[in-house]
């Protein structure tokens, strides 16, 4: 099983998001969960969802409590909520940020982890250039099947297709795209200066 | 087929199926996502003939799915928590009245303190209206349940509730297969009531009923309700040659062939508890678990079958009664009451408080060692409990239990399940 | 027979017998062949004006529907009284559920009916001033909110009657109720109280509001049958007196419905669309203490040394009530037209 958290605020698609990545999952012949983290959301609330992805089916009903992978929507959370409760030391973490990792402010905090597990994808940015809106959540989709390998970017596709329509969808698409390829570039990157 | 979607949705479409012809609701969390969606489906015409009312309370959502039920017309609201307690006069009402509505309840927590989160207060709260209650441990039986609820429900002429865990279930995007319209058709016959408000036939529903003849009506109610033990097996297995799948029936097990600890509980936690049950058994552990779908009419005769070579039980209920201790576990130990078996009562998930397979695993361990006690309340934070204790004894002004704990606890934002 | 458009006064209580009237005009008690919607054999008190409304307003509804009709009852005195088990005395389909909820079960009894395209079945539902103005106001707002297909009608004998004569949200002011005792300074209920019913049904712009009492049976019937002929939320708000919380002779319930009426204390009008269409008119004005007087519900006003100030605050609310309705239009007409027969 590969569990997924997200946390991001409301109005962001942090729901939506899980359930777009679940949608992914499914669609390649996956059993997949997805659930909010139930609070009275409110615009700007910090709000947390949940994704499980499994070859077999899923029974646990309990909250994301280790994660695998992070997907932090909303950079201005990492100061104030534990958003890395409960990570392994192998897990996954996708920023939504324009910025180095370095200047995040994190100082060795995450030192305890594997870096090159932890990118950074400017999804706001991207979604500003395709959407012309600030909606980060299927963009970072793109970027997390680029960090994780957990579905492929075509499955990211078809989600979005399922939940948007027409230009929406394209222009999604388009983003998360984006996203992918930014993702990989910086995972080279990375692979590159580990091997020099 | 199979789909990935949200409970919510997947039971709105389920419903749709049934063919209900008046959907009467009102708002309220975690059950809006059920009623948005029909009313949708009503408001665009692919749920038709249907009367989808919007009303200004549960009270009237009840009141009118009983004036629609009593005139012949299939009736569907959902409702959950305060709501269900709004309603409580009209939910006793209908079924008094014996008419067949079908009722989602989205199990959420009662306040005060307000509290959005699910559990199972707001079913136990209902336990003794005469409604069948039945409890989907997943979204997939939330779906099926609805089916075989509409039939259980007009075969009796009873109400039924079908209790799904609030967000949990509701709100939670997993693969489901709604059951095809032609399936739930050659399942679900047309609506033939027993009692119908006809100008061509009148009759009097509602009449007022004195001591001469109240025990004998109540009596039959309860006639009625043994009825469904009988007959929700039957329609379980009916339901599976239509649908191809096991749904409903009075309770399941799993891994109790050889159970010397067996765990008992309503709805979804039933899935993380199996988990905990498949890690304790790598270790070694004789344990199983005993979900059960109906919970009333209680199944005491299936319940006793299932238990009776348990040594321990574990009741693990997500409500109490104050003051007093598990319902459901009192339920059990009624069933059981001459088998020598040591029935623990676990009140966990209160209010949305998450029940990890860590936690179960541990009150396992307790239970193989023999540390668990009679009661417990899993997770409990007696250190935040002491304090207030402390607080009440020593102010006479001490204020709002809740509000302190509160503030004792601090930011609760950064909690994560 | 506030439609009549010709005055019988041959008798000193203004009451015209249906033998005066052309066969159209007669009420439907006069039809050998109508339908008893609530039959005899009921255990309502000697004098019951809430008896003789249902059983008009019903037998109407029944005529204007062809029989057509289901009937939604609140818990109260006419649901208790009609239906004894295992009797009852309604000779149409009729449903009883809850105290507050009648307005709600009418609409889903309406909705089954649409639903299943019986068009000309229609609904009424009916409770007393209690499940009315008070318990059953959220529904009954609801339901004219919504404007569902329902004839709400209220029989308002002003007092949780049922439970032993309690105070409601329309028992008027000095009235004595076993929870508004006649006692110290200010005996009976209070003033600046309650809730003018029909005003709120206005209020929410329905099609058809109107008010009535038992002593014009005619005109009863004759807003039922308009009321009938309308769709969406309709509203007839009746005055019921009751001999027994009232404190009035059982054989005087019609003269005490007319007095409320002719004091101007109990306005009788229609409205249309939250608009009134028409006015019953005062045809002899008399002074409020003619109709307190003869109920012991208002005995502690009189007497000596009695209340004076009270029984002229009661009198400032009939004369608010004529100015604001304006029901001595026809006054003058009507005297001149008495002293000519």
């Amino acid at each position: 099983m590969f569990q997924i958290r997200f946390h991001g605020r409301g109005g962001q698609g942090v729901v939506t998001a899980a359930e777009m990545l679940s949608v992914a999952a499914f669609a390649e012949g996956k059993f997949a969960q997805a659930f909010p983290s139930f609070g009275s959301e409110r615009t700007g609330a910090p709000v947390v969802s949940f994704c499980r992805i499994d070859n077999q089916p899923i029974r646990s009903r309990e909250p994301v409590i280790k994660p695998d992978a992070l997907i932090v929507q909303d950079m201005t959370l990492i100061h104030q909520v534990d958003i890395f409760a409960g990570l392994s030391n192998e897990g996954y973490v996708l920023f939504n940020t324009s910025k180095n990792l370095d200047e995040l402010g994190l100082g060795d905090y995450l030192d305890t982890f594997r870096r090159e597990r932890l990118l950074t994808c400017p999804a706001t940015e991207l979604a500003l250039e395709h959407l012309g809106r600030p909606l980060p959540n299927a963009v970072l989709l793109g970027g997390f099947a680029a960090l994780t390998s957990q579905v492929t970017l075509e499955s990211i596709a078809v989600a979005i297709n399922e939940r948007f329509k027409g230009a929406t969808a394209e222009r999604n698409i388009a983003a998360a795209t984006a996203a992918y390829q930014l993702v990989l570039k910086e995972e080279e990157e990375f692979s590159r200066a580990t091997t020099n | 087929m199979l789909r990935q979607i949200e409970g919510s949705r997947a039971v709105a479409e389920t419903v749709a199926h049934c063919r209900p012809e008046v959907v009467c609701a009102y708002p309220i969390s975690p059950q809006t996502h059920i009623i948005e969606a029909i009313g949708a489906m009503v408001k665009e015409g692919s749920l038709a003939p249907c009367e989808f009312i919007n009303v200004e309370s549960e009270f009237a959502a009840m009141s009118v799915s009983i004036g629609a039920s009593a005139a012949g017309a299939r009736a569907y609201t959902a409702t959950a928590s305060q709501g269900l307690l709004f309603m409580m006069e009209a939910v006793y009402n209908a079924a008094g009245l014996g008419l067949p509505i079908v009722m989602t309840l989205a199990n959420r927590a009662i306040g005060a303190p307000i509290n959005i989160w699910n559990d199972h207060s707001d079913a136990m709260a209902a336990r003794d209206t005469g409604w069948i209650q039945l409890f989907a441990e997943t979204n997939q039986e939330a779906c099926d349940l609805h089916i075989l609820a509409f039939r259980l429900a007009e075969e009796l002429s009873l109400p039924v509730m079908v209790c799904m865990d609030g967000f949990i279930l509701t709100h939670a995007v997993e693969g489901i297969d709604v059951p095809e319209q032609s399936d739930v058709d050659s399942f679900l016959p047309v609506y033939e009531p027993r009692q119908v408000l006809d100008p061509a036939d009148p009759i009097s529903i509602g009449a007022m009923v004195g001591p001469e003849a109240f025990t004998e009506v109540r009596y039959l109610s309860h006639l009625r309700q043994l009825d469904a033990l009988e007959l929700i097996p039957t329609l379980a297995s009916e339901f599976a040659s239509t649908f191809g799948r096991e749904s409903g029936g009075l309770l399941h097990t799993y891994r109790t062939d050889d159970a010397t600890t067996i765990v008992v509980a309503l709805g979804s936690v039933l899935g993380t508890i199996k988990d905990a049950v498949d890690r304790r058994r790598e270790l070694g552990d004789r344990v199983g678990v005993v979900g059960i779908t109906t919970f009333r009419p209680f199944p005491f005769d299936d319940v006793r079958d299932a238990l009776s070579h348990a040594q321990k039980v574990i009741v693990m209920e997500k409500a109490f009664s104050v003051g007093y201790g598990g319902v459901l576990s009192a339920d059990v130990a009624s069933a059981t009451h001459d088998a020598t078996i040591s029935l623990h009562s676990v009140v966990a998930g209160l209010g949305g408080r998450a029940i990890t397979q860590q936690s179960i695993e541990e009150l396992l361990d307790d239970t193989a060692h023999d540390r668990l006690r009679p009661v417990t309340f899993l997770d409990l934070d007696l250190g935040i409990v002491d304090l207030e204790r402390a607080r009440i004894g020593s102010v006479r002004r001490s204020g709002p239990s809740a509000e302190n704990v509160l503030s004792d606890l601090g930011t609760v934002a950064s909690r994560i399940g | 027979m506030s439609r009549q458009p010709v005055h019988f006064y041959q008798v000193g209580s203004f009451a015209v017998g249906n033998r005066l009237l052309d066969d159209e005009d007669r009420t439907v008690q006069s039809d050998p062949g109508r339908s008893d919607s609530l039959d005899s054999g009921h255990r309502a008190c000697q004098g019951c004006g809430e008896a003789l409304g249902a059983r008009y307003a019903l037998d109407a509804a029944m005529r204007a529907t062809n029989g057509q009709l289901i009937a939604v009852n609140a818990t109260g005195c006419l649901e208790v009284f009609s239906t004894p088990y295992p009797e009852t005395s309604w000779r149409i389909a009729w449903l009883h559920s809850l105290f507050g909820n009648a307005p709600a079960v009418a609409t889903g009894v309406a909705a089954a009916m649409k639903v299943k395209g019986l068009n000309d079945v229609r609904v009424v539902a009916q409770a007393g001033d209690g499940g009315t103005v008070d318990i059953g106001f959220g529904c009954l707002s609801g339901m004219f909110e919504r404007n569902d297909d329902v004839l709400f009608i209220c029989y308002d004998n002003e007092a949780y009657m049922n439970t032993g004569v309690q105070r409601s949200g329309a028992t008027p002011p000095a009235a004595r109720t076993a929870t508004t005792e006649a006692v110290g300074p200010q005996p009976g209920n209070v003033f600046g109280q309650g809730k003018d019913m029909p005003r709120l049904a206005m209020a929410h712009g329905i099609p058809y509001v109107a008010t009535a009492t038992v002593a014009d049976l005619h005109d009863l019937e004759n807003k039922v049958q308009r009321a009938m002929e309308m769709h969406g939320a309709r509203y007839l708000h009746v005055l019921v007196p009751c001999p027994l919380g009232w404190g009035s002779a059982s054989c005087d319930t019609i003269k005490v419905a007319r007095l409320a009426k002719e004091t101007g204390l109990f306005p009788v009008f229609e409205a249309e669309n939250g608009v009134v269409t028409n006015v019953s008119p005062i045809r002899h004005r008399t002074s409020v203490e003619s109709y307190l007087s003869i109920q012991k519900r208002f005995g502690h006003l009189f007497g000596t040394p009695g209340r004076p100030d009270i029984v002229a605050r009661i009198q400032a609310i009939a004369d608010h009530n004529i100015a604001h309705y304006g029901l001595l239009v026809d006054e003058e007409r009507d005297a001149t037209l008495e002293v000519s027969a």
